[in-house]
């Protein structure tokens, strides 16, 4: 009898206990709330620098021609982002950024993965890449344009430039910073070879990979703009041309919201690696 | 009870050890660097067999379940495991975070070549086992530690499954595996451990600093001493189980071990 109960007791326990130790982590507030909380810390910032801007035009620092207010510009702003060539310049921008970052992409990761697999390739080019990722990528265009002349390939020369280090370095961090306990079971599970990179490596390297990507994709777009300033070809519109006319024809409003068009892509498209790196530390538990 | 053996000795002649050990030593690094770290053990466990090893910091408990398992190799002696299937568990759970609770098993299970088909099966039994059933589609984090610790014990059960009519027994090396874990659920899974120790036959070597816990688990009690790891001593554990860890008999036993094991720390003071 007395046996019995010990026997049946554990594993109670232990249930109670699991359900214990489970208990009050499913809390969690609503989609609309959570936007709401994100949105309007955004929103009161835009409406403060809304109201700098106007302050310093009101105290009469420029003349209205070289610096209009708010009041001026937002409406030429909405000219300009509901007018079809505006965004046909955005188009061809947008299309030199995505095959730019492509291109970044499989070099950076080719060789990220060579130089953290091989300990001399590691040895012969670890800190070039470090040091190429704090070089600024506009230094890179004179040679640039004497190579390729003014044409897409010295803009995507130098995105490349720009982006593959950061990629190829968040890799080799990744690779590098696989938590040794986790090889250790690796190790007793006997994964070798392409199976240990498959199974192990590579998912422990995502969230570091992840990070470079997001940073690669930071110094492609201000490479090219950059570039389109610069290398600006034939009769071709891009945001780049579009800028420096506006700077030609004195038209700072028409500047302005091309700054702001620049800007907004530049944050919406690092929040989308915010949202892939959010949801893989969600998935992780690395909060 | 049928599993407490009468004495501590490796009951020699019934069967070949589960695990043999001889005159094993280990030394890290070279020339007058070289750090010793276990010096000649010897250690014969019996198919079945419940050992503890005991020690303070520096006996190289961690290194011997390494070479036990295949893991390194030994500057000295010999280590015969005598095909058995042998999985290793540690302190940390070690789960890969990006799996969850089944795929975690069934990749253990996959690397022991387990077809696809039946992996499933396999890992919703070995959960079972573990009484995390209801868990399978959790992540590791979000698991308590005794839970995580589980499902490493499922997963290291994982790297020991059979086919059918394989005879080659099951050797479970344990690092300080509840070392991390709050007394009570460290408690429960004493009495876990040992269920399933006893249901699925396994010869288990486990290694904690905790004197209790090795007396409340083990058939022997195995002390070794500090740089280098030696054995100084071995206690058979006669008591039945299943024992308390806070019986009188547990602490009388775990009293004796204890003033033994401060004996020998005490020499690297003086």
């Amino acid at each position: 009898m007395a046996l019995d109960v010990r026997k049946n007791e554990p594993t109670d326990t232990l249930a109670g206990l699991d359900a214990l130790e489970l208990a009050g982590a499913t809390a969690r507030p609503s989609p609309l709330t959570r936007v709401w909380s994100a949105a309007w810390p955004m929103l009161a910032a835009i409406g403060i620098a809304l109201l700098f801007w106007q302050a310093v035009v009101w105290s009469g620092w420029k003349d209205p021609w070289v610096l209009p207010g708010p009041t001026e510009t937002l409406p030429i702003f909405f000219d300009q982002i509901t007018s079809g060539s505006f965004w046909a310049a955005v188009g061809l921008t947008m299309q030199r950024a995505l095959v730019g970052f492509a291109v970044s992409v499989a070099i950076g990761v080719l060789v990220g993965a060579l130089v953290s697999r091989f300990m001399v390739l590691r040895r012969a080019f670890g800190s070039l890449i470090t040091g190429l990722q704090t070089m600024p990528s506009i230094a890179w265009f004179p040679l640039a344009i004497l190579l390729f002349q003014l044409s897409e390939k010295a803009i995507l020369f130098v995105v490349v430039l720009g982006a593959a280090p950061s990629i190829a370095n968040g890799l080799i961090a990744g690779v590098d910073y696989t938590p040794p306990i986790l090889l250790r079971a690796g190790k007793v599970m006997g994964l070798r070879g392409i199976n240990l990179y498959r199974h192990l490596i590579m998912p422990a390297s995502l969230p570091s990979f992840v990070a470079g990507l997001k940073q690669g994709w930071a110094f492609a777009w201000r490479s090219l703009m950059a570039g389109e300033l610069l290398v600006i070809i034939g009769d071709t519109t891009s945001l780049g041309v579009l800028l420096s006319h506006a700077r030609e024809l004195n038209n700072t409003a028409d500047m302005i919201s091309y700054m702001i068009v620049i800007l907004v892509i530049g944050i919406v498209i690092d929040q989308l690696f915010g949202v892939v790196d959010r949801a893989i530390r969600t998935r992780w538990g690395l909060d | 009870m049928t599993q407490a053996l009468p004495t501590g000795t490796a009951a020699p002649g019934r069967t070949a050890a589960a695990v043999r050990l001889a005159g094993v030593s280990k030394a890290f690094g070279s020339g007058s660097g070289a750090l010793l770290a276990l010096d000649h053990v010897s250690l014969d466990v019996a198919p079945g067999e419940f050992v503890c090893l005991l020690g303070a910091s520096g006996c190289g408990k961690s290194t011997l379940l390494n070479l036990v398992a295949d893991l390194d190799a030994p500057s000295a002696g010999t280590i015969d495991v005598g095909g058995s299937r042998v999985a290793l568990m540690f302190q940390e759970p070690a789960l890969f975070p990006w799996l969850n609770v089944t795929a975690n098993i069934e990749l253990a299970l996959k690397t022991r070549g387990v077809p696809r088909s039946e992996r499933r099966a396999r890992a919703a039994e070995l959960l079972e086992s573990v009484h995390l059933g209801g868990f399978a589609k959790k992540r590791p984090h979000q698991l308590s530690g005794g839970m995580r610790q589980r499902v490493a014990l499922a997963r290291a059960l994982a790297l020991t499954v059979a086919e059918e009519g394989d005879e080659r027994g099951t050797v479970l090396l344990m690092d300080e595996p509840f070392g991390a874990l709050d007394a009570m659920t460290r408690d429960l899974l004493h009495d876990e451990i040992e269920r399933i120790w006893r249901e699925r036959g396994l010869t288990v070597l486990f290694v904690t600093h905790n004197v209790r816990e090795a007396v409340r688990l083990g058939d022997r009690v195995v002390l070794l001493s500090s740089r280098p790891g030696r054995v100084v001593e071995e206690f058979p554990v006669p008591m039945e189980r299943p024992r308390r860890i806070d019986s009188t008999e547990v602490a009388r036993l775990a009293a004796t071990i204890t003033d033994r094991l401060r004996e020998e720390v005490g020499r690297h003071g003086a």
